[in-house]
């Protein structure tokens, strides 16, 4: 029940129109919920994809000497995963829940400037769309070139005209370069909202820890998004005015644009987990039944991450040879981030001790992430040892790591706040019994896949070959590598259909399904396009609990 | 949104525009930081001491503009429309003369000295800094351009004084950039 007015539900009134003016609302909305839906599952489409991608290339590499895969494709596909993964994939789901959550979690009617927001939004898809236009593109029409076949970073000077000949690599540059306005874009809103449109006594210190790190890595954005634009302009002008940037005939840097790419891709890494840590500081303290662990330590943590990030991203670079003094500072400032992500690791665990754990589906997916992202760090701060990562730089324990990183934490914090939030987007919960197929299957066929997938690395196996051959020892960890990708499959799959009957036939949530205490669960589900008919007065960092429990309010304890 | 709202909303657009000035100056920051780098790395000329000279006349005329503009900026919060215009009319007139100079510049270097974006490192990141600086101008140029359409037309009003404020606050982050291009290009790499 309400503890609020309850307005009146917008499907009431908009009950007799058909799909296509639904269609049209759609598309022409700029509303920062629909918006945040379609980031989400924009996100979650462009998964599928990059995902079936990956499952190919598992194929090809079950065993040595394979050739379900010509190798160029092979190169194109690892090339559109990881552009795939990061720009469509992590960013948009990122953005897309900071979209629908930031303002309901502040008290606001909407995003600071939502048709820039709009704007974003279209501007990310035209740019997915542009990326993967390049695979129909390609021989079929004279010149347009094929899918992109340089690696998701496109290191130059390999990927100019004199390497990379062809338009292939264009489709990289200007896709990732539109959608990157878009993010811009979408970070300045996010900066403006959090910082002009909060609601009354939502004090800074009052907001909510997801509040937190989206503010976080919405400023990161604003300084190394830009430079991976710039570094891209300087690759195009490379490739059509024969300009000289990475051209080394003409005295140009063969390590310029790593050093611009990564100034972005490092930081780039944390401006999608942070995020992740911001799911996890929400969804642990409800299903603990217990206030936040030391909740200024963590937001310390988190802007501390973000600005140490800043400074690591050479760490990428070890082995281009930087001299010991530049290894040395990115090293070390490398192993200084993994302070502030211990500590929070230590927080969330003190904020399960003592509570009445409650195990349901969001709260399974944050259990597995504290396990694994504990392992991704560790092998992170492994590499960070530069003659260690000297030896394993460019093998599979990398791959190993980041997707312990990127799925692991980050795709794992996501089914949790997808489950978590879904209710409140949709008004219906997400099934519970396929919930605990689904992450049962998945927490399982991930470490089949990417726990093996260290072992190869570790006895040499480097990342990008198409195929090996037979006398490595590697053949056992591939096989047992791509045996996990199945169980990733079935349990994605029976996601899609615990959405799908869900959304038919799911329990209806109520206002507040989890007994929750941010300010989102405060309205109906699916709020009304003005969210908050009287945004409530906020007095602690639990807003609800000072509702529900008007005799025993936070305030004095905070 | 109109209305009474409370007080943050008179902020949002200022904070968007200090956004957006973040993002801008790590663009340009990026490209100053592959001037500095290539400097004194071509491998033959023209050479910056060859053939650059210090744009006296558009700088003084750029930097003024910072004067003119916020002149024209606070006279609308004054509610003076005819004389913010007139204002913002002469700050697009020393904009104008600006970016002609940077065209006659050009004009010079590619024809007279043949120094063209492909000919020397030099080349490869002079064109493309100045450049992104002077389409800065030109875009500085046209909502200043538009401002002054709306001051004649009356479409212009006291109410719009926090947007032209905010353009002022963009050609302020011009002109800005403008002084650490002079000095990166024309003063150091000279």
């Amino acid at each position: 029940m309400s503890v609020l007015a309850r307005p009146v539900p917008s499907a009431e009134i908009t009950a007799a129109r058909t799909w296509l003016e639904h269609a049209h609302d759609w598309v022409v909305t700029v509303d920062h919920k629909r918006l945040g839906i379609m980031y989400v599952v924009s996100g979650i489409v462009f998964l599928l994809v990059a995902g079936a991608e990956a499952t190919l290339m598992r194929i090809q590499l079950a065993w040595p000497e394979l050739h379900v895969l010509p190798p160029e494709t092979f190169n194109r596909l690892f090339t559109m995963h990881g552009t795939t993964m990061v720009f469509f994939v992590g960013i948009p789901i990122v953005f897309g829940f900071g979209n629908y959550l930031v303002p309901l979690m502040i008290g606001a009617r909407d995003l600071a400037f939502p048709r820039l927001n709009a704007f974003g939004f279209w501007i990310f898809l035209f740019g997915g769309l542009l990326l993967h236009f390049s695979f129909i593109g390609g021989e079929g029409l004279y010149g347009s070139g094929s899918a992109p076949a340089v690696g998701w970073f496109a290191y130059a000077p390999l990927s100019g005209r004199a390497f990379t000949p062809g338009n292939a690599t264009d489709y990289w540059n200007l896709s990732v370069f539109i959608a990157g306005i878009g993010t811009v874009g979408t970070a300045i809103n996010i900066v403006a909202t959090t910082l002009t449109m909060r609601g009354p006594g939502m004090t800074l210190s009052r907001l909510p820890i997801f509040v937190w790190t989206i503010l976080t890595v919405s400023t990161m954005t604003l300084f190394i998004l830009p430079p991976l634009s710039a570094a891209q302009i300087m690759l195009l002008l490379d490739r059509y005015l024969g300009a000289h940037y990475f051209d080394t005939q003409a005295g140009g840097s063969a390590v310029m644009w790593q050093h611009f790419f990564w100034f972005f891709g490092h930081p780039e890494v944390y401006v999608l987990m942070l995020p992740g840590f911001g799911f996890v500081s929400e969804i642990v303290p409800v299903f603990s039944r217990k206030v936040i662990f030391g909740y200024a330590t963590l937001v310390a943590a988190t802007v501390a991450i973000g600005a140490v990030s800043l400074s690591t991203w050479a760490h990428h670079m070890f082995v281009v040879g930087m001299g010991t003094g530049l290894n040395a500072f990115f090293g070390l400032s490398t192993m200084l981030i993994a302070v502030p992500t211990g500590i929070k690791l230590f927080n969330w665990i003190a904020t399960m001790y003592g509570g009445r754990i409650r195990f349901s589906v969001p709260m399974l997916f944050c259990c597995a992430f504290l396990f694994q992202f504990l392992c991704a760090g560790l092998t992170g701060v492994m590499l960070s040892v530069a003659p260690f990562d000297w030896q394993l730089s460019d093998s599979y324990f990398v791959v190993a790591h980041f997707h312990f990183v990127l799925i692991g934490g980050l795709v794992f914090t996501i089914f949790a706040a997808i489950y978590y939030w879904f209710p409140k987007a949709t008004g219906r919960m997400l099934g519970e019994r396929l919930g605990r197929w689904h992450f049962w299957l998945f927490v399982v066929g991930f470490n089949v896949t990417f726990l093996t997938m260290h072992i190869p690395g570790l006895l040499g196996m480097p990342r990008r070959i198409y195929t090996y051959p037979a006398d490595r020892g590697w053949e056992m960890w591939n096989l047992v590598t791509t045996l996990g990708v199945p169980l990733q499959a079935i349990a994605i799959l029976i996601f899609a259909v615990n959405v799908v009957v869900s959304l038919r036939r799911g329990a209806p949530a109520g206002d507040d399904p989890w007994d929750a205490w941010t300010l989102e669960w405060a309205t109906t589900s699916p709020p009304p396009a003005y969210n908050f008919e009287t945004v409530p007065v906020v007095s602690s960092r639990r807003p609800l609990w000072d509702l529900k429990h008007p005799d025993d309010p936070d305030g004095p304890h905070e | 949104m109109t209305g009474p709202g409370h007080a943050g909303h008179a902020w949002r657009g200022r904070v968007g525009m200090i956004g957006l000035i973040i993002a801008e100056a790590s663009l340009f920051g990026v490209f100053v930081v592959a001037h500095l780098f290539y400097m004194g790395k071509s491998l033959h000329g023209p050479l910056p001491r060859e053939v650059l000279s210090l744009p006296v006349l558009g700088t003084i005329c750029l930097l003024s503009s910072s004067v003119t503009v916020g002149l024209g900026a606070r006279a609308l919060l004054h509610g003076n429309v005819r004389r913010s215009g007139l204002w913002l009319l002469v700050t697009v007139l020393l904009g104008s003369i600006f970016l002609a100079e940077t065209a006659h510049e050009w004009y010079r270097l590619i024809y007279r000295e043949s120094l063209t974006i492909g000919t020397n490192l030099f080349g490869t990141t002079f064109y493309p800094l100045v450049g992104l600086h002077a389409s800065h101008v030109i875009a500085g140029l046209v909502m200043l351009g538009l401002c002054c359409v709306f001051a004649a037309t009356g479409a212009l009003r006291t109410a719009h004084a926090e947007r032209v404020e905010m353009v002022s606050w963009y050609w302020h982050f011009v002109d800005g950039v403008w002084v650490v291009v002079l000095m990166v290009v024309y003063v150091v790499g000279r």
